[in-house]
């Protein structure tokens, strides 16, 4: 099993080296050409592009998951049982859509002509958006796919933030009512410090995620309005990489993004590992 | 009211708000498969479908590929469940029973992939393939899915062989049971529900998964369905809504009704780390 899983990694270190195109693929075999790929990659302004509005991108969808997440989080401990049995489920629902699937009423309720995300906005007077494009600029496409994204990983954070809420002590927050602290303070202070490790953990897992989007992204703006300038890192990959059958450079380019994401996951592995040595 | 009462019923004022705002794209998905045509083009959208019809399921079911692109789908889903959980059970058995030179690295190596994104090994894990000729065939695509279904079910049945106290297989084995005999009668039956979990996560990750199978096969007859709904919209300006609603509400069923059996074993394992310590 060590195989299955160094093999690709040992194979992409390889390519990444080499000059690797479609007449390499199909003679199996490239031409060593040393860092050539990293230089092209590290001089290419798109990347650097690429890189910082991904890294936008995952802020913001990290942020609104998480705070939205821990905000209903705690509503569902302050709400009535049934609201929480019905919520729960609710939330388990959106958790199983598939995100191709997801991607689909995304376009149906987002479609200009008669999608119900229009008709709604302006029914509800927040401005007229009879006709309204929601995928004209780059923003506009990116923000969509944001709360595509957001939606969906909304459940996984809420229900995980639930489990780990009902750890918090009750006498604890009781005492520090009875004290007449504010409800602020008994979440700085009494709640945070208990929920804190399963905040960490959801929110590099996260970043993880969200770095890496691809499906969600490819299929909403849709393979033909692709372009550079509405690039994430994981289509800057492939558009690169397969696309244009350039695979030593996608190779280098999956190098640096994989270097990128495993700086951002020691958190996560160094706790996972702690894990498997207590026995 | 007691200022109690009130504020309770404030909080279920706004987790109704909350519930009906997320389940709304999925209620529309439903709701806009039963609509008739008239309803889906007005532009004074109809809440529920008053005179529902299944028109959509049927012309979406009529589609070209649509039977061949599922029965494909159940094949990878299948085989790659089958044969993974053959794989994890005894490598989880070797991971929390023996220690062995490179375990850890082998463990990190393990949950590092998971954190991997999978565009990230699109690249080299496509020419492999390509150099034997697994490009456009559903093996291919099996070999993949197993690479990233693999660390997920070692770890988590890993966890449900650790519980298991030592001393009930000892007990079995001082009976007069062979090492094997304990293993099958003792250990197995612990773990099943271990496996049951681990193999519906592993059914529902290979049924969504959408980059590889759209890379690796290009063929019409070989699609999944998941490639076979992503092309649906296709280039045309009058899609068909209330089929591709039809279509995705038939896609996201087995998904749904499977997912419901083990969610709550999902969460524990992504975050067992952080509950525990």
């Amino acid at each position: 099993m060590g195989a299955i899983l160094g093999y690709p990694i040992y194979n992409l270190v390889r390519l990444s080296l080499q000059k690797y195109g479609l007449t390499e693929l199909i003679q199996h075999h490239g031409t060593e050409v040393g860092l050539h790929n990293f230089g092209t990659v590290l001089h290419d302004p798109v990347f650097w592009h690429t890189l910082v509005r991904t890294v936008v991108f995952t802020v913001a969808n990290v942020g609104l998951t998480m705070v939205i997440g821990t905000l209903m989080a705690l509503l569902l401990v302050r709400v009535s049982t049934w609201v929480r049995i019905l919520l729960t489920a609710g939330l388990v629902l959106v958790w199983s859509m598939p995100p191709v699937v997801a991607v689909q009423v995304w376009n149906w309720m987002t479609n200009s002509q008669n999608g119900v995300l229009n008709y709604g906005l302006t029914e509800l007077h927040v401005g007229n958006f009879f006709q309204h494009n929601w995928f004209e600029t780059p923003f506009s496409q990116l923000a969509m796919v944001t709360t595509l994204v957001v939606w969906g990983a909304l459940p996984f954070v809420a229900i995980t933030v639930y489990a780990a809420l009902s750890q918090v002590p009750h006498d604890l927050v009781e005492a520090a009512q009875i004290d007449g602290a504010r409800s602020w303070r008994i979440f700085r202070d009494v709640t945070m410090p208990v929920i804190a490790p399963v905040l960490l953990i959801l929110t590099s897992l996260s970043i993880l995620w969200d770095f890496g989007v691809f499906t969600q992204a490819w299929l909403l703006i849709g393979p033909g309005h692709i372009v550079p300038s509405n690039f994430l890192m994981g289509i800057y990959l492939y558009e690169e990489g397969y696309v244009r059958t350039d695979f030593g450079r996608g190779a280098a380019i999956s190098i640096l993004m994989l270097v990128m994401v495993a700086a951002m996951s020691v958190v996560y592995v160094r706790r996972m590992l702690r894990v498997g040595e207590v026995e | 009211m007691s200022p109690r009462t009130a504020r309770r019923l404030g909080w279920n004022a706004v987790g109704m708000v909350v519930f009906v705002v997320m389940v709304f794209p999925v209620f529309w998905m439903i709701s806009t498969a039963f609509k008739t045509d008239d309803q889906l083009n007005s532009v004074t959208p109809t809440w529920i479908p008053t005179h529902p019809t299944v028109r959509h399921f049927r012309d979406a079911l009529a589609r070209p590929y649509f039977w061949t692109d599922v029965k494909n789908s159940l094949i990878v889903v299948l085989v790659t469940v089958v044969v993974a959980m053959a794989l994890a059970f005894f490598a989880a058995v070797a991971l929390s029973k023996y220690r062995f030179t490179g375990r850890k690295l082998f463990i990190v190596l393990m949950i590092g992939i998971q954190m991997l994104p999978a565009t990230g090994l699109i690249i080299p894990l496509y020419v492999v393939l390509a150099r034997y000729h697994e490009v456009n065939a559903l093996t291919g695509v099996i070999l993949v899915y197993l690479t990233f279904a693999l660390p997920f079910s070692v770890w988590t049945l890993r966890g449900f062989i650790i519980g298991i106290p030592k001393d009930l297989e000892e007990a079995a084995m001082v009976d007069g049971s062979t090492r094997l005999g304990a293993f099958l009668r003792i250990l197995f039956p612990l773990v099943a529900p271990g496996l049951v979990a681990t193999s519906v996560f592993a059914f529902i990750t290979s049924w969504n998964e959408y980059i590889w199978a759209r890379t690796l096969l290009n063929d019409s007859s070989k699609q999944t369905i998941t490639v076979w709904l992503s092309y649906f919209l296709g280039t045309s300006r009058s899609t068909d809504w209330g089929a591709l609603m039809a279509a995705s509400t038939l896609t996201a069923i087995p998904v749904v009704v499977f997912f419901l059996l083990v969610q709550r074993r999902i969460a524990f394992g992504l975050t067992a780390g952080a509950v525990r310590g």
